[in-house]
Protein backbone atom coordinates (compact mmCIF):
# COMPACT_ATOMS: atom_id res chain seq x y z
CA UNK A 1 0.00 0.00 0.00
CA UNK A 2 3.01 2.11 0.65
CA UNK A 3 4.30 1.36 -2.68
CA UNK A 4 1.30 2.89 -4.75
CA UNK A 5 1.59 5.89 -2.74
CA UNK A 6 5.42 6.13 -3.31
CA UNK A 7 4.32 5.64 -7.09
CA UNK A 8 2.00 8.35 -6.69
CA UNK A 9 4.82 10.53 -5.59
CA UNK A 10 7.00 9.57 -8.63
CA UNK A 11 4.13 10.88 -10.87
CA UNK A 12 4.00 13.91 -9.36
CA UNK A 13 7.66 14.64 -9.06
CA UNK A 14 7.23 17.77 -11.00
CA UNK A 15 4.98 19.25 -8.97
CA UNK A 16 7.41 18.33 -5.47
CA UNK A 17 9.71 20.04 -7.17
CA UNK A 18 7.90 22.99 -7.84
CA UNK A 19 6.37 22.95 -4.63
CA UNK A 20 9.86 22.81 -2.82
CA UNK A 21 11.62 25.47 -5.18
CA UNK A 22 8.18 27.68 -3.86
CA UNK A 23 9.03 26.69 -0.28
CA UNK A 24 12.40 27.58 -0.69
CA UNK A 25 11.85 31.06 -2.15
CA UNK A 26 9.77 31.41 1.19
CA UNK A 27 11.73 30.38 3.84
CA UNK A 28 13.87 33.90 5.32
CA UNK A 29 17.22 32.38 4.95
CA UNK A 30 17.24 32.11 1.76
CA UNK A 31 16.97 35.94 0.66
CA UNK A 32 21.06 36.50 -0.20
CA UNK A 33 22.27 33.31 -0.99
CA UNK A 34 25.44 32.17 -3.45
CA UNK A 35 24.04 30.18 -5.45
CA UNK A 36 21.92 31.55 -9.01
CA UNK A 37 18.73 30.34 -9.28
CA UNK A 38 19.26 28.14 -12.13
CA UNK A 39 21.80 26.39 -9.97
CA UNK A 40 19.96 26.20 -7.31
CA UNK A 41 16.81 24.80 -9.50
CA UNK A 42 19.11 22.15 -10.90
CA UNK A 43 20.63 20.96 -7.84
CA UNK A 44 16.89 20.81 -6.58
CA UNK A 45 15.72 19.24 -9.52
CA UNK A 46 18.80 16.02 -9.34
CA UNK A 47 18.18 15.81 -5.64
CA UNK A 48 14.27 15.04 -6.14
CA UNK A 49 15.10 12.97 -8.78
CA UNK A 50 17.87 10.34 -6.44
CA UNK A 51 15.17 10.91 -4.13
CA UNK A 52 12.21 9.64 -5.63
CA UNK A 53 13.91 6.98 -7.34
CA UNK A 54 15.85 5.26 -5.06
CA UNK A 55 12.38 5.78 -2.78
CA UNK A 56 10.31 2.19 -2.64
CA UNK A 57 8.47 0.38 0.58
CA UNK A 58 11.85 -1.07 1.54
CA UNK A 59 14.08 1.88 1.79
CA UNK A 60 11.56 3.67 2.97
CA UNK A 61 11.42 2.03 6.21
CA UNK A 62 14.78 0.97 6.15
CA UNK A 63 17.31 4.26 5.76
CA UNK A 64 20.73 2.26 6.41
CA UNK A 65 19.57 0.07 2.95
CA UNK A 66 22.43 -0.09 0.69
CA UNK A 67 19.62 0.73 -2.18
CA UNK A 68 19.77 4.26 -1.01
CA UNK A 69 23.49 4.87 -1.52
CA UNK A 70 23.35 7.28 -4.53
CA UNK A 71 21.33 9.16 -2.32
CA UNK A 72 23.46 9.27 0.60
CA UNK A 73 26.22 9.88 -1.34
CA UNK A 74 24.75 12.89 -3.08
CA UNK A 75 23.83 14.02 0.07
CA UNK A 76 27.22 13.82 1.65
CA UNK A 77 28.23 15.83 -1.57
CA UNK A 78 26.27 18.31 -1.54
CA UNK A 79 26.53 18.49 2.06
CA UNK A 80 30.17 19.72 1.48
CA UNK A 81 30.38 21.19 -1.45
CA UNK A 82 27.50 23.78 0.09
CA UNK A 83 29.63 23.89 3.51
CA UNK A 84 32.29 25.47 0.77
CA UNK A 85 29.72 27.38 -0.45
CA UNK A 86 29.56 29.01 2.93
CA UNK A 87 26.36 27.86 3.94
CA UNK A 88 25.66 27.64 7.06
CA UNK A 89 24.47 24.76 8.59
CA UNK A 90 21.25 25.98 9.75
CA UNK A 91 20.57 27.09 5.84
CA UNK A 92 21.33 23.59 4.53
CA UNK A 93 19.56 22.05 7.42
CA UNK A 94 16.55 24.40 6.06
CA UNK A 95 17.23 23.31 2.34
CA UNK A 96 16.76 19.63 2.90
CA UNK A 97 13.88 20.15 5.49
CA UNK A 98 11.86 21.90 3.41
CA UNK A 99 11.86 19.30 0.93
CA UNK A 100 9.46 17.58 3.68
CA UNK A 101 6.82 20.15 3.25
CA UNK A 102 6.89 20.06 0.05
CA UNK A 103 6.83 15.95 0.18
CA UNK A 104 3.75 16.44 2.57
CA UNK A 105 1.76 18.67 0.34
CA UNK A 106 1.79 16.48 -2.13
CA UNK A 107 1.03 13.34 -0.14
CA UNK A 108 -1.56 15.08 1.12
CA UNK A 109 -3.28 15.43 -1.90
CA UNK A 110 -2.46 12.12 -3.82
CA UNK A 111 -3.80 10.39 -0.12
CA UNK A 112 -7.02 12.74 0.06
CA UNK A 113 -9.80 11.48 2.18
CA UNK A 114 -7.75 8.66 3.92
CA UNK A 115 -6.52 10.60 7.03
CA UNK A 116 -5.33 7.64 9.17
CA UNK A 117 -3.32 6.47 5.32
CA UNK A 118 -1.99 10.14 5.31
CA UNK A 119 -1.27 10.01 8.95
CA UNK A 120 1.10 6.74 8.86
CA UNK A 121 2.87 7.62 5.74
CA UNK A 122 3.37 10.85 6.57
CA UNK A 123 5.12 9.99 9.49
CA UNK A 124 7.45 7.54 7.59
CA UNK A 125 8.27 10.67 5.13
CA UNK A 126 9.22 12.84 7.42
CA UNK A 127 11.36 10.11 9.48
CA UNK A 128 12.95 9.40 6.45
CA UNK A 129 13.63 13.06 5.68
CA UNK A 130 15.10 13.49 8.95
CA UNK A 131 17.31 11.06 8.37
CA UNK A 132 19.11 12.88 5.49
CA UNK A 133 18.95 15.80 7.91
CA UNK A 134 20.88 14.12 10.01
CA UNK A 135 23.17 12.36 7.18
CA UNK A 136 24.08 16.37 6.13
CA UNK A 137 24.71 17.25 9.85
CA UNK A 138 27.28 14.34 10.21
CA UNK A 139 28.66 15.08 7.33
CA UNK A 140 29.04 18.90 8.15
CA UNK A 141 30.61 17.72 11.33
CA UNK A 142 33.21 15.18 9.58
CA UNK A 143 34.46 17.84 7.23
CA UNK A 144 35.18 20.35 9.89
CA UNK A 145 36.85 17.60 12.18
CA UNK A 146 39.27 16.75 8.94
CA UNK A 147 39.97 20.45 8.66
CA UNK A 148 40.86 20.97 12.15
CA UNK A 149 43.04 17.90 12.53
CA UNK A 150 44.92 19.09 8.84
CA UNK A 151 44.96 22.87 10.58
CA UNK A 152 46.39 20.95 13.85
CA UNK A 153 49.25 19.43 11.75
CA UNK A 154 49.81 22.57 9.98
CA UNK A 155 50.32 24.17 12.86
CA UNK A 156 52.22 22.17 14.86
CA UNK A 157 54.75 22.26 11.58
CA UNK A 158 54.23 25.90 11.41
CA UNK A 159 55.00 26.37 15.06
CA UNK A 160 58.05 25.26 14.89
CA UNK A 161 60.39 27.00 13.11
CA UNK A 162 64.01 26.47 12.95
CA UNK A 163 66.37 29.83 12.26
CA UNK A 164 69.95 29.38 11.12
CA UNK A 165 71.28 33.01 13.38
CA UNK A 166 74.68 32.16 12.34
CA UNK A 167 76.75 29.30 11.18
CA UNK A 168 76.80 27.19 13.58
CA UNK A 169 73.80 28.50 15.46
CA UNK A 170 70.54 27.51 15.26
CA UNK A 171 67.53 29.17 17.18
CA UNK A 172 63.97 27.67 17.65
CA UNK A 173 61.55 30.12 19.52
CA UNK A 174 58.48 27.73 20.94
CA UNK A 175 55.41 28.97 21.13
CA UNK A 176 52.59 27.58 22.87
CA UNK A 177 52.43 24.64 25.29
CA UNK A 178 55.29 22.22 24.75
CA UNK A 179 53.09 18.62 25.38
CA UNK A 180 54.96 14.95 24.23
CA UNK A 181 53.51 15.30 20.95
CA UNK A 182 54.28 18.98 20.35
CA UNK A 183 58.30 17.79 21.93
CA UNK A 184 58.49 15.22 19.06
CA UNK A 185 58.07 17.52 16.21
CA UNK A 186 60.00 19.80 18.10
CA UNK A 187 63.27 17.67 18.17
CA UNK A 188 62.61 15.84 15.20
CA UNK A 189 62.81 19.58 13.22
CA UNK A 190 65.50 20.85 15.57
CA UNK A 191 67.87 17.65 14.77
CA UNK A 192 67.49 17.72 11.51
CA UNK A 193 68.16 20.85 11.37
CA UNK A 194 71.30 20.34 13.00
CA UNK A 195 72.16 17.91 10.86
CA UNK A 196 71.22 19.78 7.41
CA UNK A 197 73.39 23.20 8.75
CA UNK A 198 75.62 20.97 10.78
CA UNK A 199 75.86 23.75 13.61
CA UNK A 200 77.24 22.67 16.72
CA UNK A 201 74.63 24.76 18.67
CA UNK A 202 71.05 24.92 19.18
CA UNK A 203 68.84 27.63 21.17
CA UNK A 204 65.75 26.94 22.43
CA UNK A 205 63.50 30.36 23.33
CA UNK A 206 60.72 29.19 25.48
CA UNK A 207 59.60 33.13 25.58
CA UNK A 208 56.33 32.27 24.05
CA UNK A 209 55.55 28.73 26.60
CA UNK A 210 53.45 30.07 29.02
CA UNK A 211 54.11 28.06 31.79
CA UNK A 212 56.97 25.23 32.46
CA UNK A 213 56.01 22.20 35.11
CA UNK A 214 57.85 19.63 35.65
CA UNK A 215 56.37 17.64 32.67
CA UNK A 216 57.58 20.42 30.35
CA UNK A 217 60.81 20.65 32.16
CA UNK A 218 61.30 16.92 31.49
CA UNK A 219 60.82 17.49 27.91
CA UNK A 220 63.31 20.18 27.42
CA UNK A 221 65.50 17.98 29.45
CA UNK A 222 65.04 14.98 26.57
CA UNK A 223 65.43 17.53 24.06
CA UNK A 224 68.66 19.00 25.37
CA UNK A 225 69.96 15.70 25.53
CA UNK A 226 68.96 14.70 22.50
CA UNK A 227 70.94 17.30 20.92
CA UNK A 228 73.99 16.20 23.04
CA UNK A 229 73.86 12.75 21.49
CA UNK A 230 73.73 14.33 17.85
CA UNK A 231 77.18 16.04 19.33
CA UNK A 232 75.47 19.80 19.50
CA UNK A 233 75.17 21.75 22.48
CA UNK A 234 71.52 23.20 23.21
CA UNK A 235 70.95 26.29 25.17
CA UNK A 236 67.82 27.05 26.75
CA UNK A 237 67.10 30.78 26.65
CA UNK A 238 63.84 33.22 27.30
CA UNK A 239 63.19 32.14 30.94
CA UNK A 240 61.07 34.74 32.28
CA UNK A 241 60.94 35.23 36.06
CA UNK A 242 57.11 33.67 36.16
CA UNK A 243 59.19 30.35 35.13
CA UNK A 244 62.00 30.64 36.94
CA UNK A 245 60.05 31.15 40.20
CA UNK A 246 58.06 28.20 39.52
CA UNK A 247 60.63 26.18 38.43
CA UNK A 248 62.10 26.53 41.75
CA UNK A 249 58.92 26.40 43.92
CA UNK A 250 58.39 22.98 42.10
CA UNK A 251 62.24 21.78 42.59
CA UNK A 252 62.35 21.37 39.45
CA UNK A 253 66.42 20.42 38.62
CA UNK A 254 67.51 22.36 35.68
CA UNK A 255 70.87 22.63 36.77
CA UNK A 256 71.83 20.00 33.83
CA UNK A 257 70.96 22.13 31.29
CA UNK A 258 72.51 25.86 30.07
CA UNK A 259 69.90 28.32 30.58
CA UNK A 260 69.62 31.77 29.61
CA UNK A 261 67.44 34.80 30.58
CA UNK A 262 67.11 36.42 26.93
CA UNK A 263 68.12 35.14 23.39
CA UNK A 264 70.42 37.56 23.16
CA UNK A 265 72.44 36.46 26.34
CA UNK A 266 72.16 32.73 25.16
CA UNK A 267 73.52 33.95 21.63
CA UNK A 268 76.60 35.80 23.52
CA UNK A 269 77.28 32.45 25.36
CA UNK A 270 77.21 30.60 21.58
CA UNK A 271 79.57 33.44 19.59
CA UNK A 272 81.48 32.92 22.63
CA UNK A 273 81.56 28.89 22.24
CA UNK A 274 82.34 29.57 18.69
CA UNK A 275 85.09 32.04 19.22
CA UNK A 276 83.46 34.60 17.83
CA UNK A 277 83.21 38.61 19.07
CA UNK A 278 80.43 41.12 17.88
CA UNK A 279 82.21 44.69 18.00
CA UNK A 280 81.34 48.05 16.79
CA UNK A 281 83.35 49.85 13.65
CA UNK A 282 84.15 52.88 14.49
CA UNK A 283 83.65 54.76 11.54
CA UNK A 284 86.36 57.55 11.89
CA UNK A 285 89.77 55.37 12.78
CA UNK A 286 88.35 53.19 10.10
CA UNK A 287 89.12 55.48 7.33
CA UNK B 1 43.49 2.27 1.74
CA UNK B 2 44.23 0.17 4.75
CA UNK B 3 47.06 -2.87 3.73
CA UNK B 4 46.07 -6.43 5.38
CA UNK B 5 49.66 -7.41 6.48
CA UNK B 6 50.05 -10.48 8.71
CA UNK B 7 53.35 -12.17 9.11
CA UNK B 8 55.02 -14.60 11.52
CA UNK B 9 58.77 -14.54 12.13
CA UNK B 10 60.82 -17.40 14.45
CA UNK B 11 63.12 -15.62 16.44
CA UNK B 12 65.74 -18.65 17.39
CA UNK B 13 68.97 -17.18 17.04
CA UNK B 14 70.52 -13.27 17.09
CA UNK B 15 70.48 -13.06 13.52
CA UNK B 16 66.49 -13.71 13.38
CA UNK B 17 66.74 -10.57 15.70
CA UNK B 18 68.37 -8.53 12.59
CA UNK B 19 66.14 -9.85 10.48
CA UNK B 20 62.86 -9.23 12.35
CA UNK B 21 64.12 -5.59 13.17
CA UNK B 22 64.85 -5.03 8.92
CA UNK B 23 61.09 -7.03 8.54
CA UNK B 24 59.47 -4.38 10.79
CA UNK B 25 61.49 -1.36 9.68
CA UNK B 26 59.99 -2.64 5.89
CA UNK B 27 56.60 -2.93 7.42
CA UNK B 28 56.53 0.26 8.89
CA UNK B 29 58.05 2.34 6.03
CA UNK B 30 54.97 0.56 4.19
CA UNK B 31 52.35 2.03 5.93
CA UNK B 32 53.59 5.51 5.64
CA UNK B 33 55.23 5.98 9.32
CA UNK B 34 57.45 8.35 9.75
CA UNK B 35 61.23 7.37 10.56
CA UNK B 36 61.05 8.48 14.17
CA UNK B 37 58.30 6.37 14.98
CA UNK B 38 59.73 3.07 12.55
CA UNK B 39 63.05 4.18 14.84
CA UNK B 40 60.99 3.37 18.05
CA UNK B 41 59.53 0.67 17.08
CA UNK B 42 62.20 -1.28 16.19
CA UNK B 43 64.25 -0.46 19.20
CA UNK B 44 61.00 -1.46 21.03
CA UNK B 45 60.99 -4.77 19.11
CA UNK B 46 65.31 -5.28 19.75
CA UNK B 47 64.37 -4.97 23.69
CA UNK B 48 61.79 -7.75 23.21
CA UNK B 49 62.94 -10.01 21.37
CA UNK B 50 66.17 -10.20 23.04
CA UNK B 51 64.74 -10.61 26.54
CA UNK B 52 62.62 -13.39 24.77
CA UNK B 53 66.18 -15.26 23.16
CA UNK B 54 67.85 -14.44 26.20
CA UNK B 55 65.64 -15.80 28.83
CA UNK B 56 63.18 -18.24 26.82
CA UNK B 57 65.65 -19.32 24.26
CA UNK B 58 63.38 -18.12 21.48
CA UNK B 59 59.86 -17.82 20.54
CA UNK B 60 57.45 -15.97 17.55
CA UNK B 61 56.81 -12.62 16.93
CA UNK B 62 53.41 -12.24 15.10
CA UNK B 63 53.36 -8.75 13.03
CA UNK B 64 49.91 -6.94 11.92
CA UNK B 65 48.83 -3.88 10.22
CA UNK B 66 45.71 -2.56 12.63
CA UNK B 67 43.21 -0.18 11.93
CA UNK B 68 40.94 1.52 14.87
CA UNK B 69 38.81 4.34 13.51
CA UNK B 70 41.41 6.77 11.88
CA UNK B 71 44.61 5.38 13.30
CA UNK B 72 46.60 2.42 11.38
CA UNK B 73 49.70 1.42 13.08
CA UNK B 74 51.38 -2.18 13.90
CA UNK B 75 50.87 -4.41 15.99
CA UNK B 76 53.21 -6.92 17.22
CA UNK B 77 52.76 -10.07 19.86
CA UNK B 78 55.74 -11.72 21.07
CA UNK B 79 55.28 -15.13 22.70
CA UNK B 80 57.49 -17.71 24.37
CA UNK B 81 57.00 -20.73 26.27
CA UNK B 82 60.35 -20.18 28.03
CA UNK B 83 60.18 -19.84 32.20
CA UNK B 84 57.95 -17.36 32.67
CA UNK B 85 58.38 -13.95 34.56
CA UNK B 86 57.39 -14.36 38.88
CA UNK B 87 56.89 -10.65 39.26
CA UNK B 88 56.27 -8.28 36.44
CA UNK B 89 56.13 -5.52 38.34
CA UNK B 90 59.54 -5.97 39.06
CA UNK B 91 60.34 -6.94 35.78
CA UNK B 92 58.77 -3.30 34.55
CA UNK B 93 60.81 -1.57 36.65
CA UNK B 94 63.74 0.74 35.19
CA UNK B 95 67.12 -0.84 36.23
CA UNK B 96 66.05 -4.23 37.28
CA UNK B 97 67.55 -6.89 35.51
CA UNK B 98 68.61 -10.53 36.50
CA UNK B 99 70.91 -11.07 33.35
CA UNK B 100 73.66 -8.76 33.80
CA UNK B 101 72.20 -5.98 31.59
CA UNK B 102 71.11 -2.42 31.88
CA UNK B 103 67.67 -3.28 32.77
CA UNK B 104 66.02 -1.32 30.22
CA UNK B 105 64.28 -3.64 27.73
CA UNK B 106 61.13 -3.85 29.38
CA UNK B 107 60.32 -0.67 30.37
CA UNK B 108 62.26 1.36 27.83
CA UNK B 109 60.31 -0.51 25.07
CA UNK B 110 56.88 0.21 26.61
CA UNK B 111 58.26 3.54 26.66
CA UNK B 112 58.63 3.82 23.04
CA UNK B 113 55.05 2.39 22.04
CA UNK B 114 51.39 3.80 22.33
CA UNK B 115 50.48 0.06 23.91
CA UNK B 116 52.18 -2.76 26.06
CA UNK B 117 50.76 -4.84 27.65
CA UNK B 118 52.24 -8.19 29.15
CA UNK B 119 51.00 -11.75 30.25
CA UNK B 120 53.39 -14.55 31.75
CA UNK B 121 52.76 -17.73 33.45
CA UNK B 122 55.49 -19.13 35.41
CA UNK B 123 56.73 -22.18 33.81
CA UNK B 124 54.69 -21.62 30.81
CA UNK B 125 55.78 -18.52 29.01
CA UNK B 126 55.01 -14.96 28.70
CA UNK B 127 53.34 -12.88 26.04
CA UNK B 128 53.98 -9.03 25.22
CA UNK B 129 51.84 -7.51 23.01
CA UNK B 130 52.83 -3.54 22.00
CA UNK B 131 51.21 -1.38 19.38
CA UNK B 132 52.75 1.59 17.56
CA UNK B 133 50.50 4.04 15.52
CA UNK B 134 51.78 5.45 12.29
CA UNK B 135 51.39 8.83 13.38
CA UNK B 136 52.11 8.06 17.66
CA UNK C 1 84.37 -14.67 11.37
CA UNK C 2 82.42 -11.27 10.71
CA UNK C 3 84.71 -8.41 12.09
CA UNK C 4 84.40 -4.61 12.18
CA UNK C 5 87.15 -3.51 11.25
CA UNK C 6 89.52 -0.64 13.25
CA UNK C 7 91.67 2.13 10.98
CA UNK C 8 94.52 3.72 12.84
CA UNK C 9 94.84 7.33 11.94
CA UNK C 10 97.07 8.97 13.86
CA UNK C 11 97.15 9.45 17.60
CA UNK C 12 93.16 8.14 17.25
CA UNK C 13 91.16 4.83 16.18
CA UNK C 14 88.54 5.02 13.49
CA UNK C 15 85.89 2.65 13.42
CA UNK C 16 82.90 3.08 10.93
CA UNK C 17 79.92 0.62 11.80
CA UNK C 18 78.77 -0.17 8.22
CA UNK C 19 76.26 -2.97 8.76
CA UNK C 20 73.70 -3.97 11.20
CA UNK C 21 75.31 -4.59 14.64
CA UNK C 22 74.28 -8.33 16.06
CA UNK C 23 74.93 -9.02 19.81
CA UNK C 24 78.23 -11.53 19.40
CA UNK C 25 79.50 -9.05 16.37
CA UNK C 26 79.36 -5.87 18.73
CA UNK C 27 80.72 -8.15 21.88
CA UNK C 28 84.19 -8.59 19.21
CA UNK C 29 84.13 -5.06 18.55
CA UNK C 30 84.28 -4.18 22.12
CA UNK C 31 86.97 -7.00 22.37
CA UNK C 32 89.26 -6.06 19.43
CA UNK C 33 89.05 -2.38 20.10
CA UNK C 34 89.91 -2.26 23.60
CA UNK C 35 92.92 -4.78 22.67
CA UNK C 36 93.71 -1.90 20.20
CA UNK C 37 93.81 0.65 22.36
CA UNK C 38 96.83 -1.22 23.91
CA UNK C 39 98.13 -2.17 21.44
CA UNK C 40 98.70 0.98 19.61
CA UNK C 41 98.55 3.79 22.61
CA UNK C 42 96.07 5.20 21.01
CA UNK C 43 94.79 8.15 22.77
CA UNK C 44 91.03 8.95 21.40
CA UNK C 45 88.52 6.17 19.45
CA UNK C 46 85.91 7.53 17.37
CA UNK C 47 83.03 5.74 16.50
CA UNK C 48 81.02 6.27 13.76
CA UNK C 49 77.46 5.50 14.09
CA UNK C 50 75.87 7.16 11.28
CA UNK C 51 74.65 4.08 9.04
CA UNK C 52 73.26 3.00 11.89
CA UNK C 53 69.17 2.78 11.70
CA UNK C 54 68.80 1.71 15.64
CA UNK C 55 70.86 1.77 18.69
CA UNK C 56 69.05 -0.42 21.42
CA UNK C 57 70.12 -0.68 25.11
CA UNK C 58 72.16 -3.99 24.33
CA UNK C 59 74.14 -1.64 21.40
CA UNK C 60 74.06 1.54 23.99
CA UNK C 61 75.99 -0.64 27.00
CA UNK C 62 78.90 -1.68 24.55
CA UNK C 63 79.23 1.91 23.26
CA UNK C 64 79.40 3.06 26.91
CA UNK C 65 81.56 0.03 27.67
CA UNK C 66 83.98 1.32 25.10
CA UNK C 67 84.23 4.53 26.13
CA UNK C 68 84.73 3.42 30.06
CA UNK C 69 87.38 0.90 29.73
CA UNK C 70 89.13 3.28 27.09
CA UNK C 71 89.38 5.73 29.48
CA UNK C 72 90.68 4.18 32.30
CA UNK C 73 93.58 3.20 29.56
CA UNK C 74 93.56 7.06 28.89
CA UNK C 75 92.29 7.08 25.66
CA UNK C 76 89.08 9.23 24.88
CA UNK C 77 85.84 7.87 23.00
CA UNK C 78 84.00 10.33 20.44
CA UNK C 79 80.67 8.79 19.16
CA UNK C 80 79.93 10.66 15.76
CA UNK C 81 77.48 11.22 13.63
CA UNK C 82 74.37 9.73 15.46
CA UNK C 83 70.86 9.87 12.94
CA UNK C 84 67.89 12.58 14.77
CA UNK C 85 65.97 9.38 15.01
CA UNK C 86 68.05 7.07 16.83
CA UNK C 87 69.04 10.26 19.40
CA UNK C 88 65.43 10.65 19.88
CA UNK C 89 64.34 7.27 20.62
CA UNK C 90 67.67 7.08 23.37
CA UNK C 91 66.37 9.63 25.18
CA UNK C 92 62.94 8.11 25.06
CA UNK C 93 64.68 5.03 26.03
CA UNK C 94 66.44 5.95 28.70
CA UNK C 95 69.75 5.94 27.65
CA UNK C 96 71.21 9.30 26.93
CA UNK C 97 75.02 7.87 27.21
CA UNK C 98 76.19 10.35 29.97
CA UNK C 99 79.71 9.47 29.89
CA UNK C 100 80.53 9.55 25.70
CA UNK C 101 81.84 12.24 23.96
CA UNK C 102 79.38 13.08 20.32
CA UNK C 103 80.12 14.96 17.79
CA UNK C 104 78.25 15.86 14.39
CA UNK C 105 80.81 14.27 11.69
CA UNK C 106 84.13 12.03 12.09
CA UNK C 107 86.03 15.95 10.77
CA UNK C 108 84.40 17.41 14.00
CA UNK C 109 84.69 14.12 16.06
CA UNK C 110 88.96 14.39 15.43
CA UNK C 111 88.87 18.35 16.04
CA UNK C 112 87.42 17.69 19.43
CA UNK C 113 89.47 14.85 20.22
CA UNK C 114 92.63 17.08 19.29
CA UNK C 115 91.41 19.95 21.50
CA UNK C 116 90.61 17.86 24.27
CA UNK C 117 94.64 16.67 24.00
CA UNK C 118 95.96 20.34 23.33
CA UNK C 119 94.21 20.93 26.88
CA UNK C 120 95.87 18.22 29.05
CA UNK C 121 98.08 19.72 30.77
CA UNK C 122 100.27 16.99 31.71
CA UNK C 123 100.47 15.45 28.11
CA UNK C 124 103.77 17.60 26.97
CA UNK C 125 105.43 14.11 24.87
CA UNK C 126 104.23 15.94 21.58
CA UNK C 127 102.06 18.42 22.06
CA UNK C 128 102.82 21.69 20.42
CA UNK C 129 103.19 24.75 22.75
CA UNK C 130 99.63 26.42 23.21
Amino acid sequence: MEQDIIDGLKLKKDQVLEQWLKDQAEASDYSNNFNTNEELEGQSAELVDILLSTLNEDTLNNFSSGDLEPLTDYISSLTISRARQGFSPRETATYIFTLKDALIKVLGEIVAGEPTKLYSVTLKISKFIDNIGILSFETFITGREDVISQQSDEMAELSTPVIRVWNGILAMPIIGTLDSARTQIVMENLLQGIVDTGSSIAILDISGVPAVDSLVAQHLIKTVNATRLMGAECIISGIRPEIAQTVVHLGIDLSQMITKATLESALKYAFNTLQLEVRRIDKNKAN
Amino acid sequence: MPMTIKENMAIQQERDLVYCRNRVKEIAAKIGMGIVNQTKLITATSEIARNMLRYAGGGNVKVEVITRGKLEGLQLVFEDSGPGIPDINKAMQDGFTTGNTLGLGLPGAKRLVNEFAIQSVVGKGTTVKILKWKNG
Amino acid sequence: MERIPILKMGRFLLVTIQVDLYDRLALTLEEDLVQMVYDTGASGVLIDISALSIVDSFMGRIIGNIAGMSSIMDAETVVVGMQPAVAITLIELGLPLAGVHTALNVERGMALLESRMSARPDDTSDADDD
